[in-house]
């Protein structure tokens, strides 16, 4: 990154070296445990439990195919796919316009809208006058009740509303002069030109509802719509896993492997997305507006 | 154009503004059966309740401690971690290291859970079967009020260090490089290069990041806590947002939670206020 190098480079280098392979490694090992655990064959795990390295040949995918056999895993992730991409499309349709709309300077009332905006970010009145409203409007056991209440990011909002300035006004003011109202030019001029921000603000969207366990917790109680970390959860807190999958005296892997799998099962998605949402951060699109 | 903001507004009155219409149940006796605006008012009786109770410096402490804590020990780790990253010429390197460190930052703090019992469970935790290979006996790290809130602090710096280092980097990226050419020029070291030119580069985002999360004190990190804590470790693991869950959802106090949630909220809002002024003046940027 430093493109002039002093005299003193090469022990310091090396010393910078040795400091991000032990940061690499400190990040790195606890994945290492957790995939050998998963992985792990039963008469290995009983005789000398999880041995740091596994050899090749050892390695089997019992807990997973255990576990993908489960019609409960299955359900949840069909659960946490919708609940992920209704919740993105949603966040989307409303961020979006809004982001449009203040990005528009001279707007006459644009700062008493910036104004109820930013009032919902600062103030939070807390859980409870959250639930009272879900609950009234009968939301219990819908995917809704865990979708809405988060579903615009203020945050994500402004963010996007950055970006929307920086574009060049000369196309919407010839789209406009073509007589095209506002939504057509947003539709067919701005979002065209929006990709590379569109694709990461969706991106967090679906990381935040991917991730989401307390809200489904709290308002999915039908056993038949938890997500998946929701699923994870219960199975890792549950001593004997006799409610997930059939565990007994003739099983073939171990509950302490069953458990590491959910978590590399769960994890999967998201280190699918990862190199994408990755591309853009480290492209460095993003860093002017992250401020958390 | 105000027709296009019309739904996202509507969708704010709904599901921003009604809870906060019905936070007055804070001042009242919330029954089910009355509704929020039927329930008689009773002032700040739940508030004087709270802050009589032994509960009020319990879990204030805890949340400060756990706020405080992840703050002044994760800060120095992020800028160490970010002035390394600057400095390597190993650019293939770093670009590997910048990927990995990000990761953890997308995980749920379900599956951190997962990854923190194969560390530290009692039977199979690595760090447990390392203080066994030593002769010790294993700790059991979750659920021992000892080391309950250390496992906290740690698994948070763990997590978030990485992506916290975006900001400093991004900070170091914006420094002029003449600066860096001259002190070559006048036989600088690295040592002296990162204590004169990087470290007075970055302190503006250190004071900003800094600021912002004092503005955020009382957000201990609920999600962490929700998932990692249990019954043994709540004298020390209970912050503000578990209470009010526990309380409000789980006793059925609504009033009570509500109220001590709208003490946090009253707080939060005055102290990012607070932050927001302090940063215009130090660092002439605000924080929004």
């Amino acid at each position: 990154m430093l493109q002039s190098k002093t005299r003193d480079g090469r022990w310091f280098q090396i010393g910078v070296g040795i400091f991000l392979t032990t940061v690499l490694l400190i990040i790195l090992i606890p994945f290492w445990r957790v995939i050998v655990t998963a992985f792990v064959p039963l008469d290995t795990y009983i005789t000398e439990g999880v041995p740091f390295f596994l050899p090749l040949k050892k390695w089997t995918a019992e807990a997973f195919t255990q576990l993908m056999g489960h019609t409960q895993f299955t359900i949840a992730l069909r659960n946490s796919v919708i609940i992920t991409v209704l919740g993105v499309a949603i966040s989307m349709t409303l961020t979006i316009p809004l982001a449009y709309g203040l990005s528009a300077r001279n707007l006459p009332g644009r700062k008493l809208i910036v104004a109820i905006v930013l009032f919902t970010y600062l103030f939070n009145p807390g859980l409870i006058p959250v639930y009272l409203l879900v609950t009234s409007l009968k939301l219990q056991n819908n995917f809704l009740a865990v979708i809405l209440p988060p579903a615009l990011s203020v945050f994500n909002t402004l963010v996007m509303m950055g970006f929307f300035e920086g574009l060049p006004d000369d196309f919407k003011e010839a789209a406009r002069l073509d007589g095209a109202n506002e939504l057509q030019v947003l539709w067919h001029v701005i979002l065209p030109l929006s990709k590379p921000i569109l694709l990461t603000i969706g991106l967090f969207y679906a990381v935040f509802f991917w991730n989401e366990f307390f809200t489904p917790i709290l308002y999915l109680n039908d056993g038949n719509l938890i997500p998946l970390p929701v699923l994870l959860r219960n199975i890792l807190i549950s001593s004997s896993l006799n409610e997930f999958v059939e565990y007994n005296a003739f099983s073939t892997t171990s509950v302490e492997s069953l458990k590491a799998a959910g978590v590399l099962i769960t994890m999967l998605p998201m280190l699918l997305l990862y190199p994408w949402i990755q591309r853009y951060f480290t492209k460095g699109s993003l860093v002017g507006g992250v401020k958390e | 154009m105000y027709l296009l903001m019309t739904p996202t507004l509507i969708y704010l009155l709904v599901f921003k503004y009604i809870p906060l219409w019905n936070a007055q149940i804070a001042f009242k006796d919330f029954k089910p059966l009355l509704g929020v605006t039927g329930s008689p008012w009773v002032g700040f009786e739940h508030f004087q309740t709270f802050v009589n109770s032994f509960y009020f410096s319990q879990l204030l402490t805890n949340t400060i401690f756990f706020s405080l804590a992840k703050l002044l020990l994760g800060l120095p780790v992020a800028i160490i971690c970010a002035l390394a990253l600057h400095e390597t010429v190993l650019r293939r390197y770093r670009t590997f290291v910048q990927t990995v460190i990000y990761l953890p930052h997308f995980l749920s703090w379900v599956i951190m859970f997962g990854v923190l019992l194969s560390i530290l469970s009692p039977g199979d935790g690595l760090l447990n079967q390392i203080i066994e290979r030593l002769g010790g006996q294993p700790i059991a790290f979750m659920t021992s009020p000892k080391y309950f809130r250390w496992v906290v602090v740690f698994s948070d710096i763990w997590k978030e260090t990485g992506w916290s280092t975006i900001l400093y980097l991004a900070a170091l990226l914006a420094i002029n490089p003449e600066l860096y050419e001259a002190a070559a020029v006048d036989g600088a070291n690295a040592i002296q290069r990162i204590w004169h030119i990087s470290l007075p580069g970055i302190v503006p985002v250190i004071v900003l990041v800094t600021l912002l999360r004092m503005g955020h004190i009382l957000e201990a990190g609920f999600n962490q806590i929700f998932v990692l804590y249990s019954v043994p470790v709540y004298s020390v693991g209970d912050i503000l947002d578990t209470w009010v869950y526990r309380q409000g959802l789980l006793q059925f106090k609504f009033s009570l939670a509500t109220a001590v949630g709208f003490f946090k909220g009253v707080i939060g809002l005055i102290l990012i206020l607070v932050a927001n002024r302090v940063a215009k003046r130090v660092a002439q940027q605000g924080l929004f």
